[in-house]
């Protein structure tokens, strides 16, 4: 009972997680029509630009005060949202009009550089790092014999308000319904005055934001930060973007119900299973649902037009 | 031919008289092959041996890493199926080989691994040749893995198959870590298939294969034994006949349907081309290659066989070589394998010039990949069809100014068939 209960909520707390990077992967898709491979990598940037700041204000130790908290995620979220809006300028736009294998390579490109110069002694070092807890690390009820943290807490309900808001601005602003019409044609878009570049601009902003604040949680669940280069971060971001495709990328409802359903194959398995086969569980479903259904559970098959 | 006989004779009968004889034709489709065999000697028999051991290990690295670059230009350049999983195969070969060569030594040969063992019967006997065996094990498993993942190409392309390659090669990975350790040769020699196909080593690495390939020269002690590997000649063997197969392979109808399948999959199905029968057969050919890569890979002196080294990192290794060599060109993939082999040597000997340019001290090999990724990125915006492109060395102007000329002189007539006169 109590594995049982202890592994809900890690499902819980990490599905949030990956939900919240998955959403990055889908947006992008859902405007540019490409994996950005680079996605995941913005999310260990997001720890890392976090430990960073903490350090600049001096936080690094114990006892940091109780606003240090919003300050920190407000910083990362927007340095990363500049990053992601600075890649993708850079990056991705001269090859708007390339084939989609360009576009691709190019995405891996920028992950293994982000990856690589994040380890530069001078960027974050090649030394994990202890993350400071910017959230108490007390738990706060006991249920079934497990103590729920409110680390676990903290995770569920600003994961599910960011998730809320970004709900609000897709199907309830001028900004989102901007967003779906370059999603649906862009061509179309453009001539009815969006200014598609600029939505383009603003989607990354928005999923890199979100991918920040995971991995500011993800640091704060697991009080260390990895090295950027760290086969950790990839996986994991590997995992986000299963539950992005598994969920149907470029739908935000499902790729938020594939974090979940990747959380509780991943986290189950670990703990029932195999806890050195995580990952086989993960793949394995990736494979089954691109093989049975390859626009992903909740997505729409696409027919491709000559 | 008067016009007469052209109206009374058949086609078949025409076709027949254009045909080459026998001979020459036979002559002619296995010159390269020993060109091949001949290069592979002289580069073990003359020029390892004038280098250094340092420069002579580089030379077996470049051709490794020539053909499992290679083997990748097959499904990523020609066919246009984005594969990051190709360390995935190389695992598999290398794994198999490694089975093939510890336990046949043992088993077969009687040889107590372990201690130093340099040559088993000199060259070309019997530990080559079980080396040699253990090459072709290794690609026929990976060819049926290559198998396995080109049956997915059929439903998925793009982006979703690079996810199903990489997915594919993180299982493996996964899997291969969770194997127990080698048995010792002492229990190896009692081991069952069972235990030999199951304890490879874990997370650390599959121990105790015999160095089979290494840079060092034939070398004869005192006593006349010999004391090193051909595994020189054997690399450039595998490399020669690789790339000579992939020249007939990208020359022929197959290699043609390949470019028509990458340039557009629904116009080379309405001209008539079996894109699911090709793609297939991509993956197939290039898991192959892949898996003697992965066997040399695993008898190469100072390469440690584990699933960490063969991991997705090095899958994006190969896919920078075929990306900047240019996907689909042969010698560009060749050209672009060397020198990525090459360059963290170079870079290593550049950097005290820089640290004194600028004034800061350089680590080169945290700066190595950087400057890959930014390759990447900016090949793939300035030159999108990568350096070479799908053209050849062959087909650059300077190398038609001075090269052709020069080959068709020595060449023409008895290597290459001269043009006829008659024809315009």
């Amino acid at each position: 009972m109590t594995t049982l209960v202890q592994t809900l909520v890690d499902t819980i707390a990490l599905g949030s997680l990956y939900a919240l990077t998955a959403l990055g992967y889908t947006l992008v898709y859902g405007v540019l029509r490409f994996i950005n491979f680079a996605h995941s990598d913005i999310f260990t940037v997001g720890a890392w630009v976090a430990w960073s700041f903490c350090g600049l204000f001096g936080w690094l130790g114990t006892g940091s005060p109780i606003f240090a908290m919003p300050i920190i995620l407000v910083l990362a979220m927007a340095t990363c949202a500049a990053l992601g809006i600075l890649i993708e300028l850079l990056a991705y736009r001269p090859l708007r009009r390339a084939p989609r294998l360009n576009v691709l390579i190019t995405a891996i490109g920028v992950s293994l550089l982000l990856q690589n110069c994040g380890q530069l002694d001078w960027v974050f070092g090649r030394q994990g790092q202890p993350m400071p807890a910017l959230v108490e690390d007390r738990s706060l009820f006991m249920l079934a014999g497990v103590n729920i943290r409110l680390v676990d807490i903290t995770i569920v309900l600003l994961a599910g308000a960011l998730m809320v808001a970004l709900e609000r601005l897709v199907y309830g602003s001028k900004v989102g319904r901007a967003m779906r019409a370059v999603s649906f044609d862009e061509r179309v878009a453009s001539l009815m005055g969006i200014n598609v570049n600029r939505i383009v601009s603003i989607t990354f902003g928005i999923g890199s934001a979100l991918a920040a604040a995971g991995g500011l949680l993800f640091a704060l669940k697991y009080s260390n930060i990895k090295q950027p280069a760290d086969t950790t971060w990839v996986l994991l971001g590997l995992r986000a973007f299963v539950a992005a495709v598994v969920g149907g990328i470029g739908n935000v409802r499902g790729a938020v119900a594939g974090a979940l359903l990747i959380a509780f194959v991943e986290q189950f398995g670990a703990a029932y299973l195999s806890a050195n086969m995580r990952d086989l569980f993960v793949f394995v479903v990736l494979i089954v649902v691109l093989l049975v259904k390859p626009s992903g559970l909740f997505g729409k098959a696409v027919v491709e037009k000559v | 031919m008067s016009a007469g006989d052209r109206r009374t004779r058949s086609l078949a009968e025409r076709v027949t008289e254009l045909r080459p004889n026998p001979l020459v034709a036979a002559v002619r489709s296995a010159w390269p092959f020993v060109i091949a065999i001949v290069i592979a000697f002289v580069l073990q028999a003359v020029v390892a041996p004038a280098m250094s051991p340092f420069k002579a290990k580089m030379l077996l690295d470049i051709g490794i890493a020539i053909v499992l670059a290679s083997s990748l230009n097959i499904v990523n350049g020609m066919a246009g199926q984005f594969s990051i999983g190709h360390a995935g195969f190389m695992m598999i070969g290398g794994y198999a080989a490694a089975v093939v060569t510890y336990y046949g030594s043992i088993k077969l040969l009687g040889v107590p691994l372990g201690v130093d063992v340099p040559v088993i019967g000199g060259f070309m006997g019997s530990g080559d040749l079980l080396f040699l065996a253990s090459c072709i094990v290794g690609g026929i498993f990976a060819a049926v893995a290559g198998l396995v993942v080109g049956l997915p190409s059929l439903r998925l392309r793009g982006d979703y198959l690079a996810i199903v390659t990489l997915g594919f090669g993180e299982i493996l990975r996964v899997l291969v870590q969770q194997t127990p350790e080698v048995p010792s040769p002492k229990e190896a020699a009692e081991a069952g298939l069972g235990t030999m196909m199951s304890h490879l080593g874990g997370a650390l690495s599959f121990t105790g294969t015999p160095t089979y390939v290494s840079p060092t020269p034939w070398l004869e002690n005192a006593s006349g034994e010999q004391t090193g590997h051909a595994g020189i000649f054997f690399t450039y063997l595998i490399v020669g006949i690789l790339l000579v197969l992939i020249y007939r392979l990208k020359t022929a109808n197959q290699g043609r349907r390949l470019l028509a399948v990458r340039e557009n999959e629904i116009a080379a199905e309405a001209c008539g081309v079996n894109t699911s029968r090709t793609k297939v057969t991509a993956f197939v050919l290039a898991a192959f290659f892949a898996g003697v890569g992965g066997a040399l890979f695993a008898h190469e002196l100072g390469a440690t066989l584990s699933p960490k080294e063969l991991g997705f990192m090095k899958s994006i290794d190969l896919v920078i070589m075929v990306v900047l060599g240019g996907m689909g060109s042969i010698t560009g993939v060749v050209c672009a394998a060397a020198f990525l082999t090459v360059l963290p040597e170079l870079l290593r000997t550049l950097a005290p010039m820089i640290t004194n340019l600028i004034g800061v001290s350089v680590n080169p090999d945290a700066y190595r990949m950087p400057l890959y990724a930014l390759a990447l990125i900016l090949v793939m915006i300035l030159r999108p069809q990568g350096l070479f492109g799908i053209r050849e060395l062959w087909d650059l102007r300077w190398w038609k100014r001075y090269v052709t000329p020069a080959w068709t002189k020595i060449a023409g007539g008895w290597l290459i068939p001269r043009a006829p006169k008659d024809r315009p």
